[in-house]
Formats: structure tokens, sequence, C-alpha cells
């Protein structure tokens, strides 16, 4: 048995590993993104960065019907782009086994939502499993694998940000299940022609009667008695918080939780005059619970919104848990301090923040000085929603600001009181989100001809999930090196008629450039072109403000650079965090940076 | 159970430090949980880490007014966890100001004393130029191999064990750098004892 500390993320690719999977597709989403990228290791697997998360879907789908064992994993909001395919998978079942990993990020540590996953096992009837810490995490790939293949379904698993990114001790052994499944032709059950689905969907039906059986004998249901006075249902991470701040309490930790092993649930709840739920989000394992006319307390004192932590769980259940034991629990109250306790809220925030040299910094400058109506996906580059930049105005989802810049444009052009907005609206997105959910909408421009501006803000990487690959980088998940999508081509096969690429850190240029396609009567697409500068970084190369010549105008400050600093009524550049992009050189009008090469 | 929060600034680098710490639990014998911050808040916006170890550990997550070590990579991201530091707890705090944003552009204003502040609350608080010092070492990005040489002088880790987890997670033409930065951290704090 090896022992090794490894984060929920890795536990389960490496589960996944043990199981036999033999093809891995996921499009990168925090906090989800590590899991292909740990089972990427392992030369044996098939493993891909699709473009999105409906086409790694069907990936899953193809290879799990071709006899191998496959995982296909993605963030919350990312089921949402594979809902679609999720949706019609459980008609057709499986043949080997599919597993879809997905991610929720309760708090929205990095997220633009945060919805429950959980309604879409329901909503798909298909069965989810919820691990709570990373050896539940490896040991549930091969049981929902074999769950899988057994009940013809696929198998939804749920993590959450704090499963995902804790790294907990797990104990395995070394060993690769091997699975190589025979394929066979069955239309009937495969083509989802209305007629065969009418013949499926009933299928589906009965299978979760036979699934709710399987769930009262789950390995990863547990029933831990201990106080006779206070019994608490919860799963996931939330069990671990609850087992912290009610360490007495009893426990229904449930591992299976669609459909729910109802059995088990009445059998705990009955020992109880008051029942807990404890659990994040949605009132998910709460409705279900009053569903079955067992009364509990949930949502009325735990928070539907924001991520849970031990001390919120003990918090909000503490007066409730003194009544039922007479025990006062052990609350915190912090020791009187001299001066008085810093308040989280009284002090400065430090919002993520754009990086020293980074090309964005330069694009959304030069959109500023052309006041336009910014609708953003999402990136590093919507950090410049922030101040000093202030430069979206609206975001939603992945490949969004298409498709609402079109809508925008219709709305300023039919309108009075919006005449001045006419022509001034601006998409920008991504390379890895242009690829992701862009295109169609920049089809949906051209063919319904559109007087609008898009730009590609072509960093060749997917910067904020840490630098994977995708279609335009030339590079595979694998290592592989592969066709580089031609950006500048697709769009004129799209047939946008101007298509420029424009250096964002040439500030001058991208205004220009901005302007004269902003006014031009047709869509047109700006690549602003430059590699990300955490993946190519420079050295030797800084700039140093000239003490005389600063006037103190904070003109450099606009551009939100977190190498400038104000030193007095002077502007001053940290040497160790400049990269020596030159943007600051260009707004200042006396002139008062220059740059300083290391060997000068 | 130890409990220790590592809180700093995206880039500082207490992700490492906290594989590093938990990598030493774990060769320890002890149950060990760790929680990280990963996407977009490390884009130089406020990181924490938390490191747990003990028998049996159940939470990934530290309650507050619980935690017996806070290592302040920077000062008012120091002040900002401040809250989990319980009653006889240390503060390893890094004397080092680096201004937000909000503050560069004079949104808002640094917070006056945040040395004072921790040290009033902390039972016992270590403050060491800790940039400085891995400086010395040959890299200042060195800072979180300095702040858990002081921590070591209160853990009973041998110093093989650290040595080996720097070994195992550091970049490999770092690791030097890292060794040496941890027995300056360690011999700062033993000198003034």
């Amino acid at each position: 048995m090896k022992r090794v500390l490894i984060s929920g993320n890795e536990a389960l690719a490496l589960g996944a590993w043990c199981a036999g999977v033999r093809v891995g597709a996921a499009y990168p989403g925090t906090p989800s993104t590590e899991i292909l990228e740990e089972l990427s290791t392992h030369p044996d697997v098939y493993c891909e960065w699709s473009p999105n998360e409906k086409v790694a879907l069907e990936v899953g789908i193809g290879s799990c019907l071709g006899g191998a064992r496959s995982l296909v994993a993605m963030k919350h909001v990312g089921l949402n782009v594979a809902a679609d395919p999720w949706m019609t998978l459980p008609y057709i079942g499986v043949n080997a086994g599919l597993v879809l990993v997905v991610a929720d990020d309760p708090g929205m540590h990095s997220s633009q939502n945060e919805q429950d996953s959980r309604y879409y096992a329901r909503m798909a009837k298909v069965p989810l499993l919820e691990p709570s810490d990373s050896q539940e995490c490896f040991d549930m790939v091969s049981t929902a694998m074999e769950l899988s293949e057994r009940f013809d379904t696929p198998v939804l698993v749920r993590l959450e940000t704090r499963i995902s990114h804790s790294r907990t001790v797990i104990e395995y052994r070394d060993e690769r299940q091997q699975v190589d499944l025979p394929y066979e032709k069955d239309a009937a059950k495969r083509v989802m022609i209305p007629g065969h689905a009418r013949l499926r969907h009933p299928v589906v039906i009965a299978r979760l009667e036979e699934l709710e059986r399987e769930a009262e004998s789950f390995p990863f249901n547990a029933v831990e008695m201990r106080s006779s006075r206070v019994g608490i249902v919860t799963s996931g991470v939330c069990y671990q918080y609850a087992r912290e701040a009610f360490p007495e309490a009893s426990m229904l930790k449930l591992g299976f939780i669609y459909p729910l092993p109802r059995k088990i649930i009445r059998e705990f709840a009955s020992h109880f005059q008051r029942l807990y739920v404890v659990e994040e989000l949605e009132p998910y394992l709460e409705e279900a619970l009053k569903a079955m006319g067992i009364d509990v307390v949930g949502k009325s004192r735990i928070p539907r919104d924001g991520e849970l932590d031990p001390t919120l769980v003990g918090e909000s259940l503490a007066e409730l848990i003194e009544m039922d034991t007479g025990v006062k629990h052990g609350g915190w109250s912090p020791p009187a301090p001299h001066t008085p306790f810093p308040v989280e809220s009284e002090l400065p925030g430090r919002p993520p923040v754009m990086c020293p040299g980074c090309p964005h910094r330069g694009l959304f400058y030069a959109l500023n000085r052309n006041k336009a109506v910014v609708s953003s996906d999402i990136g590093c580059y919507t950090l410049s929603v922030l101040p000093p930049l202030a430069g979206i105005d609206c975001q939603v989802c992945m490949g969004a600001s298409v498709g609402m810049a079109l809508g925008l444009e219709r709305a300023f052009a039919s309108s009075e009181v919006n005449a001045d907005k006419k022509g001034r609206v601006v998409c920008v997105l991504g390379d890895s989100t242009f690829i992701h959910g862009g295109i169609t909408g920049l089809i949906d421009m051209v063919y319904n001809q559109t007087v609008s501006t898009i730009v590609i803000l072509d960093n060749r990487t997917t910067a904020m999930t840490g630098f994977q690959d995708h279609p335009g980088t030339g590079r595979t998940l694998m290592g592989e090196d592969t066709h580089a999508l031609d950006l500048v081509e697709l769009c004129r096969a799209i047939g946008v008629e101007s298509v420029r690429v424009v250096d964002p850190w040439e500030l001058e240029e991208m205004e220009t450039v901005l302007r004269e396609e902003m006014e031009s009567p047709h869509t047109s697409v700006v690549i602003s072109s430059r590699a990300c500068v955490l993946r190519e970084r420079r050295s030797g190369v800084w700039y140093e403000v000239i003490e005389e010549e600063c006037t103190g105008c904070k003109r450099c400050l606009r551009l939100g650079c977190p190498a400038i600093v104000m030193r007095g009524e002077k502007a001053e550049v940290q040497q160790d965090l400049c990269v020596g992009c030159s943007m600051c050189a260009q707004v200042c009008r006396p002139g008062a940076l220059r740059e300083v090469r290391a060997h000068d | 159970m130890t409990d220790v929060v590592l809180a700093g600034v995206g880039g500082q680098g207490n992700v490492l430090s906290a594989r590093v710490l938990a990598e030493a639990a774990l060769l320890m014998g002890y149950d060990v949980k760790t929680s990280e911050v990963h996407g977009m808040a490390q884009r130089g916006g406020s990181v924490v880490c938390m490191v747990r170890w003990g028998e049996k550990v159940h939470s990934p997550l530290i309650e507050v007014a619980k935690a017996d070590f806070l290592l302040a990579f920077e000062l008012l991201e120091g002040m900002r966890f401040l809250r989990y530091l319980g009653s006889g707890g240390t503060a390893i705090v890094n004397d080092y100001r680096l201004d937000p944003l909000p503050v560069l552009r004079g949104d808002a204003t640094y917070p006056e004393g945040a040395l004072e502040t921790i040290r009033s609350f902390a039972s016992r608080t270590i403050e060491l130029d800790a940039r400085e010092m891995a400086a010395q070492a040959g890299n200042a990005r060195a800072v979180g191999s300095c702040l858990l040489g002081v921590l070591s002088l209160y853990l009973e880790f041998p110093h093989s064990v650290w040595e080996e987890s720097i070994r195992d997670f550091v970049p490999s033409k770092a690791v030097e750098v890292n060794l040496k930065a941890f027995a300056l951290g360690k011999k700062s704090v033993e000198e003034i004892s």
C-alpha cells in the first residue's frame, strides 16, 4: 500500500487510472482543472482538452460506447454547456463505464455563479455520488464505473472546491484494472429518434427504482451513532465541517445522493427529536427529507449562499443544539486585545489584478480611450472591470460576449435615447474562449450583417486556469505537437472582411485600429496578439522614473499596473515587478519614464 | 492537533510552503489535511492556505480562533486572517508591506500599526525581514522557507524531515536556496532567544 497526501482532484484521477479508464476529456475550469492534468500523466490513458465541455462529454459518450471506461470532468457551469448531450445520454446508456465529474464552487472563488449541480442528476435521472475526502474520491471512481456498467447509466460524481483543492491522505494499491468491452451495434437503444426514445424513457425511470435499492447498500453511506440527542444528515465536505463543529453529534453521511437511500434516512431520523441537515448551497437534501415527511432544520439556520466552514456551521446551529443537549457549544470569543481586533471588512481589499506587462492592459486602455461599450467574456481580462480601467459593461458566461454585443448593437441602432452608443459596441474574448463558445456568435454577426467589432485577446494559452493548451496553441494535453488553429484564416472564412492583428503593447496603434474598426460599417475582428507575460517572461528590461521629470500627474496609474506606486508626489516603478512592457512610458506626457537594461 | 494558517499575496509562494509543511507532517506519520486556493485569486489577490495535522483530522478548514500558528507572508494579509489565531497562538510575520491596488490608487489606506495589532493579539510574535533574508540565501522569493525555518523551532519535526520535504516539492534548481533560507530563518530566532 502507498500512502500519499493528495488533492481530491489528483485522487480522482489516480482512481480513474486504477479503474482502467482509457479515455479522459475535459475543458479546463477551476476547481476541476487538475483532474485531467493529473490523468494525462499516465501515458496509457488518452487524454484531451476538448474545445468545450459539450464536446468533452460527447467524446466520453463515444468512447464508453466503444468499450473503454471513460472519465469526463468539468466545473459546474461547464455542465450547462454539456447539458444537451447530458439529458439524452441516460436514454442510450453506456457500454463500458462513463463517469462525469463536476466540481461546484460554493463561495465563487473563481466562478460567475454558485449553482448546485446536484439538481442535474435529478433532472437527467442519473445516479449521483459525493465523496467527502481524497480517499473517497479515489475509491468512488471504481465503484462509480461498476455502477455505470451494471445499471447501464452514466454516473455523476460531484465535488466542491474544498474537496477538489484540499489535500488529504490516501492509501492505495498501484494496480490498474483492464477493461475492454466489445462493441455491438444496437440502433434501437442508441439512436434517439422519437420512436426509440419513447421506449427508452420508461427504462430510465425503472432504472431509478433499482438504483435506489443499490443506494441502500452503498458502502460510502455511513451511520455514525454518538449522541442520542443530536442527529445530522450531511454529505461531502460538509460532513467534515459538521464533525469538526459538533464532534459528539450522530451523523448520517450520505455518499449516494441521488436517488437517496430513503430507508437508511428514515431509520436514522427515527432516533432524534430534532434532525439537522448540513449542506452547502441549495436545500437539496432538506427538500428531499421534507418530501419524505421528515421535519428537519437546515436552511432556516444555515446560509443558502456562499461557502460554509466549520465556524459557520457551528455558529448557525449552536443555539438549537445547546437546547437539545443542555451543553454550551464551544464557540469562540476573542481574548480582549490591546488594540481593536481587525475586522476583515474594514481592511482594504486585495482583489486579484492583471500582472505587470499583461497584454490585456493595453487593449483595455485603448478601449477606454475610444469610449467603447464593452461586452466581455470570461478570463483574466475580466479583471479589467475593476478600477482604474473599469472597462467592462457586461459579462455572463463563456462565449456570451459575442451574441450580447450583437444584441446591444441592434438595440442601440433602433434607439433614440441611446443613439450615442451606436457603433461603440465592442466584444472582447480570449483565444480559448473564442474557440469554446464564440465562433458561432461571430458567424451570426456576419450572417446577420451586424456592425460590431470583436476583439480576440490572443495570449496563446488558457491563462486563468493555469496555462492549458487549446486548439490554437499547436500542442495537445498529451504533449504532442499538432495543427494550430489560425484565427485570422478562420475569421476570414466566416466572412469577416476586416481582420487586423495588433500588438496590445503598442497603445497608439491599438487605439487607432479600434477607432477605425468601430467606425467601419461591417463586422470586424481585431486580434490583440501577444503571449501571456507569465508564459514568456522577459527579464533584464525594466522602466524607472526620472524623478526630476515626474510631475506627479498620476496618468500612469490609469493603467492599473501593480508595479507602479506613488512615493509621495512622484511615481515609482518597482523594479522586481516590472517586465519592461513600456506602456507606462507611452502614456507619460512629460516623458519621465525611461527604459533600463540590465547590461547598461 | 496542530493548525497552521499561511496568509499572503498570490505569487508569494505560500501554496508551495503549505505543501512543504504538510508533507513534513505526513512524513512524521500524522493524518494531514490542507486547503489551498487556486484560480483567479492567485493573480496578486489575497491567498490563504491552511495545514492541519494530528491523529485524525476532519475539516480541511480551520475554525476561527483555533489556529496554533499564523505565518504572515505580508502584514495586511496577516491582519486579515488574524482572527483564525487561537489564544496562545504564535504569529510568525514577514515584516513586509505590499500595497494592494486600492491603496496604490489612493482609494483606501493601508492600516496603520499592522505589526502592533498582530503583536497585541498573538501570544507570541516572531518578526523577521524574510525578504532580505531570502535574498541573502540567493533568491528574494524564498520567503516561505524562511518562515518555515522559524516555525520549525516550535515543532518536533527533525531536520531530515524538513529537508526531505523541501527536496520533494521545491523545483530542483531552487532547492539549495530554499534550504539555506530555511536555515537562515531558523538561525535568526535561535540567535535572539
